[in-house]
């Protein structure tokens, strides 16, 4: 498929974009770090809370409660977790640096459905969300003016 | 751009050769044959149960992330459950066939020529799925009745009846096959309609009738090519190609057969469900999806059917009738919904290999513990067994499910407006639709 030069001009100002929408920084509420405590109830097999929302640069301590069996909380890409048994109350403590959402899921083996045990921690806006959002509806509609057969259709 | 892959000796032998077939059958029957074994003997404890682990993480992951995007049914090719039934009705291993079939070798009802029933096993497969992925000994009761199911109908249907009409994993590879950039196909079309004996189909002295009920002379898509490479065997005109080509290249090419249409949207609507059911953070739902029999799974299950064979279908239909209004066509809407569904394959594919890269990248690290210790015994075989749980490119999996949804889109606007070219309906709508469930999609894996 040879692209015309409108063409070519669409596929460049749609990588732009792209470019744009991927990586421009966007404009972050700066609140000063403050602690944040949540007691979070770990039981077969769900988080309650299971949605935590931090701003960026807080220090996030989690009281992990276990209400059944053993149970754990590793936060994917900190890379830290904790561990309690049943009854009690372990604590992790770790600084916020990083925005986006992030699942935390069960470290211990606690029953069937334990590799599905997850849960989510929210630090600042979802921006990577948002930019994927804006990626997707770029890409339908360059595939739709790039595409030139769609035009003949409108057409006939 | 097809290029064969078969004109060289060396593949083509290798291709053909019954011997080299045999050690790989072998292996992987043995392999299926462990993982019931394990799912029945071993701890019910599924991360530490290799049927479990075997299954639901390395083979799904091979099978999904590998075979099925580039391979099209290549794993139809090596899997091992119809083996056993087939040794059966060949009466052989490795010969040739000296005498007719074996058994009662009957023909498969011709109103069961279609692929409702593989939709009917997938489905049921997946109201189930939190079950079956989850616990070993459910795993092993499946896997045994689907070995048991093909050895049966193998006594009493002719060829792999189980494999074309019921398996619920074959029904899914055969759609997405479509999309792999690999393909068996005939040379010369005028070879195959001269040909009076048609040995690719009936078989020969040198090689069985297609085990798949294809006649390979009509083969235009790659669902229902099991690649076992009989037909490579048999062609005394050495007129069959294995040929590298685009991806995608069978999807342009409109079909009207419902059965296929509700397979694509049984895929995207499963993947989605299992995205918010297994990966998201509602303890309700996934308590609701495991406990079988309860209210709360039985309303599961109805909002999963609802979603799959009505929400869905529903909204896409409308968006063909859209199209077909805004293009003033007078192609029927039916048409355009089984043409436009194809539009879902490689939608429905990236969506799954999105799904799979979160929930295998997670559990990978079970595969070593579970090597060393299949049964969860406390065995330590390869010194593995004490390896910690650890996911595996976390930071980078959300970067990689976007951009694989992406592609995904991008795949299924391109297929949606070659099929609208053809079908003579706008298919713009069709794009909303398609961009609608990926941000969806986006919004339950993020």
């Amino acid at each position: 498929m040879k692209l015309s030069r409108k063409q070519w001009s669409y596929f460049i100002l749609a990588g732009l974009a792209g470019a744009v929408i991927a990586f421009a920084p966007l404009p972050v509420r700066v609140a000063p770090p403050t602690q944040r405590i949540f007691r979070v109830e770990a039981s077969q097999f769900a988080y309650s809370p299971a949605v935590l929302t931090v701003d960026p640069g807080d220090t996030v301590t989690i009281e992990l409660v276990s209400m059944d069996v053993v149970h754990g909380l590793y936060v994917d890409s900190y890379g830290v977790s904790v561990t309690a048994d049943p009854g009690q109350t372990a604590r992790l403590t770790f600084t916020a640096d990083r925005s986006g959402s992030f699942r935390f899921r069960c470290n211990v083996t606690c029953g069937a459905l334990h590799p599905f045990m997850i849960g989510k921690l929210r630090v600042g806006p979802n921006t990577l969300l948002w930019r994927a959002i804006g990626l997707t509806v770029l890409a339908a509609l360059t595939a739709i003016i790039l595409f030139p057969r769609l035009s003949n259709v409108e057409a006939a | 751009m097809r290029s064969e892959l078969t004109r060289f000796p060396f593949v083509k032998s290798l291709l053909k050769n019954r011997w080299l077939q045999l050690p790989v059958s072998f292996v992987m029957l043995a392999g299926f044959l462990f993982a019931i074994l394990s799912g029945f003997a071993g701890t019910p404890i599924g991360n530490h149960n290799f049927s479990i682990v075997f299954v639901w993480i390395a083979w799904w992951a091979i099978l999904i992330l590998v075979a099925v995007p580039f391979f099209g049914r290549g794993w139809c090719a090596v899997c091992p459950i119809p083996l056993p039934g087939e040794w059966l009705q060949r009466g052989a291993i490795l010969e040739p066939p000296s005498r007719k079939p074996r058994w009662l070798n009957l023909r498969w009802p011709n109103k069961l020529r279609n692929i409702w029933l593989q939709n009917l096993t997938f489905t049921l497969v997946a109201l189930f799925s939190s079950v079956i992925l989850t616990t070993p000994k459910v795993t092993a009761i499946i896997l045994s009745a689907m070995l048991f199911l093909a050895v049966g109908m193998s006594i009493v249907f002719e060829r792999r009846t189980f494999c074309r009409y019921l398996c619920p994993v074959g029904g899914f590879i055969g759609l997405y096959a479509q999309a792999a950039p690999i393909e068996l196909r005939v040379k010369d079309k005028q070879a195959c309609a001269a040909c009076k004996d048609k040995p690719c189909y009936n078989g020969s002295q040198v090689g069985y009738g297609c085990p798949w009920d294809v006649f390979p002379g009509g083969l235009t898509k790659n669902t229902y090519c099991g690649l076992c490479m009989e037909c490579l065997r048999t062609c005394p005109y050495d007129n069959i190609a294995i040929n590298t080509r685009p991806f995608a290249a069978d999807l342009v090419k409109p079909s009207r057969k419902m059965d296929e249409a509700f397979k694509a949207f049984i895929m995207l609507g499963a993947a989605m469900v299992y995205a918010g059911v297994l990966l998201g953070p509602w303890g309700a739902l996934k308590s609701a999806a495991y406990s079988v029999g309860t209210v709360a799974w039985f309303g599961y299950g109805m909002a999963f059917l609802a979603f799959i064979f009505g929400l869905l279908p529903a909204l896409f239909w409308l968006a063909v009738k859209l199209g077909q209004e805004l293009s003033k066509s007078d192609v029927p809407a039916r048409h355009g919904f089984a043409a436009f569904a194809k539009a879902l394959v490689p939608l429905g594919l990236m969506f799954w290999v999105a799904f799979s890269l979160s929930f295998v990248l997670t559990n990978a690290s079970y595969i070593l513990v579970a090597l060393s210790d299949p049964f969860g015994w406390g065995w330590n075989l390869f010194g593995t067994a004490a390896v910690t749980w650890q996911p595996y490119l976390t930071t980078a999996l959300v970067p990689l499910q976007t951009l694989v949804l992406i592609g995904g889109l991008l795949w299924s606007v391109c297929t949606a407006q070659k099929i609208g070219t053809e079908v003579k309906i706008l298919p713009v709508p069709i794009v909303v639709f398609s961009t609608l469930v990926t941000l969806a999609m986006l919004g339950l894996l993020l």
